[in-house]
């Protein structure tokens, strides 16, 4: 087996993660991400006719439901090119004659493009999280805090999805169509498969295997995550009420997270190797 | 210093049931300038991938400078190769002098060294500006220096003159004398056979995925027994007096293109016919004796 090199890795994350910054990708999902939460924040309550800032629970609770949607997207549009460009573009061969391995060109992309990511999460809702501070309580600032941290990880998980369909994709355009089926998926078909099938069983088959069948799609993990640190929105879902304890707890999701993001980057550089 | 700095024993490489390359076994040593040659799909691009330890051999082996190239001391290996592919594709958004930064780091290689070799393949004055305003030549120079970072030993150049203009491609061939000058090992691969057979030391020619005959351009011609042709040039009656003076000898055929004779005639017969032509004194204008391309050598392989 050979060896690591971690400067490897760093030089190929630092060009990856500087490249997203010289060509303002970090820049324009930053402003995308603080536009975004300050309307969520200020005019979230406009249904209800009311302007303004009202609490850090319900302001967590509908970036929750934003995040959810933006997140795996821009994740999966960040990584999904990122080995199979390089093959397509005729620029991979000359990367791997050099004294680099594979592995150690995946984590390093991987590495740079979560970089860029994490960078703009934290620069888009920190932004917006410092506006706010001055009426927020230190509480409410460590539960903001932690949104970000699980924003950021769930942005994590769907960029080593991104990573890994990149190696399996033949070229960019099937590469960029899973990268869209797997948002799809994900986001929009998962949840209603499994309401679905609780349905049409009326809950009389599988209801206990339910919340950990959740556990398998990674913006659930974030869902349930921020619902159970939050007294106010765990009101608001019913889902809360059906969780078992034990799972809930947010180291256990925090693994979980990271099973995500582990799993798929080792698929991937398994596949790279081979 | 080993004798070899490649050296490829039974090569083969199967893709499902098609077999690649069959058997190869190749030696190429220090300070050549060796060249590869065979039609697409003859197996040229598979063995050179395989060589740079892009892709594995189905079995057989190959070591550069006594190494394997996928071995535990692969690093160092690499630190030796220089890689130029035919279609150089860099970074878009990094000047030509960021774009070396980038592959100097990962080979170890100083900064320092990277505004010299721009200088060396001509961008001197280009280094500033984002390679996506680059021509294709310039592209193809900046892939060049790219390769020759960190003083390699051995440098693969898969047809390395694309997108040159007659300009570069003379600069771009006196550099390659300069480094086989200092000792540096070249393989490339062209489908300009014009244009490498007066400069390459050797050659292969693979056909169907195996090395059909290695050598010299010269050795090859003289094993192939082509024939050579002589260019006459003279006064009135030249091709009466030449075809009796030439009476006897095994001539292939008499052309006369624009008023010069093209006479082909067996390798063996070249000092008789000079000794024979030598006797007809002012008829004479001009004579060349011109050898068989290096197409003719390959497509006489090949047949």
């Amino acid at each position: 087996m050979l060896s690591i090199d971690f400067r490897q890795i760093g030089i190929v994350a630092g060009k990856e993660f500087w490249d997203r910054i010289r060509n303002r990708w970090v820049l324009a999902v930053s402003i995308v991400f603080t536009v975004f939460a300050l309307v969520i924040a200020y005019f979230g309550a406009a249904q209800q006719g009311a302007v303004g800032f009202r609490s850090i629970d319900v302001t967590i609770a509908s970036l929750v439901s934003l995040v959810i949607y933006l997140i795996p997207l821009i994740a999966l549009i960040l990584g999904f090119d990122a080995i199979v460009g390089e093959r397509e573009r005729g620029s991979l061969d000359l990367l791997l004659t050099l004294p680099i391995t594979r592995k150690e060109l995946i984590l390093g992309k991987y590495t740079g493009l979560a970089g860029a990511l994490a960078f703009s999460t934290i620069a888009g809702f920190g932004a917006v999280g410092v506006i706010l501070s001055p009426s927020l309580s230190l509480n409410a600032l460590f539960h903001y805090a932690g949104f970000m941290a699980s924003a950021i990880l769930l942005g994590f998980a769907f960029l080593s999805l991104a990573v890994m369909l990149s190696v399996f994709a033949a070229d960019r355009t099937r590469a960029s169509g899973l990268a869209i089926g797997t948002w799809f998926f994900f986001v929009l078909v998962f949840d209603l498969l499994i309401l679905g099938a609780l349905v049409v069983t009326a809950g009389e088959y599988g209801g206990a295997v339910f919340p950990y069948l959740l556990l398998l799609n990674p913006a659930d993990v974030f869902r349930i995550l921020n619902v159970f640190s939050l007294d106010e929105v765990r009101t608001l879902y019913g889902l809360a009420t059906v969780f078992p304890e034990a799972l809930s707890n947010p180291a256990t999701l925090g693994g979980v997270m990271l099973a995500w993001i582990v799993a798929p980057l080792a698929v991937a550089i398994w596949r790279f190797e081979r | 210093m080993a004798s070899t700095i490649v050296e490829a024993r039974g090569v083969t490489k199967d893709f499902g049931t098609i077999q690649a390359v069959k058997g190869v076994d190749l030696s190429i040593a220090p300070g050549e300038l060796f060249g590869l040659i065979g039609h697409n799909g003859a197996g040229k691009s598979t063995l050179f991938k395989m060589m740079l330890g892009l892709i594995p051999v189905t079995s057989g082996t190959i070591h550069l400078d006594g190494e394997p190239i996928t071995g535990p001391r692969f690093r160092e290996t690499r630190r030796k190769i220089g890689y130029l592919p035919e279609n150089v594709v860099l970074y878009d958004n990094l000047t030509g002098l960021e774009t070396l930064y980038f592959f100097a780091d990962l080979k170890a290689v100083p900064r320092r060294d990277c505004a010299g070799l721009l200088d060396k393949v001509g961008l001197a004055e280009a280094a500033g500006r984002r390679v996506r305003e680059y021509s294709k030549g310039m592209r193809q120079r900046l892939g060049f220096a790219q390769a020759l970072l960190g003083t390699p030993r051995l440098l693969f150049l898969d047809e390395p003159t694309t997108g040159l203009d007659p300009g570069a491609i003379r600069d771009f061939y006196r550099i390659l004398r300069e480094l086989r000058d200092e000792g540096v090992t070249m393989v490339l691969t062209s489908h300009i056979l014009a244009e490498i057979q007066e400069r390459v030391d050797r050659l292969a020619i693979m056909e169907g995925g195996q090395i059909r005959a290695t050598g010299s351009v010269q050795a090859l011609r003289e094993a192939m027994n082509l024939p050579l042709t002589l260019e006459i040039a003279g006064g009135a009656g030249l091709r009466e007096q030449v075809a009796r003076a030439l009476e006897g000898l095994a001539i292939e055929g008499i052309l006369d293109v624009g008023g010069v004779l093209h006479i082909r005639l067996a390798r063996e017969a070249k000092m008789p016919a000079l000794t024979r032509l030598a006797t007809l004194g002012d008829t004479l204008r001009d004579l060349h004796v011109r050898e068989p391309s290096l197409e003719d050598v390959f497509f006489g392989y090949r047949n």
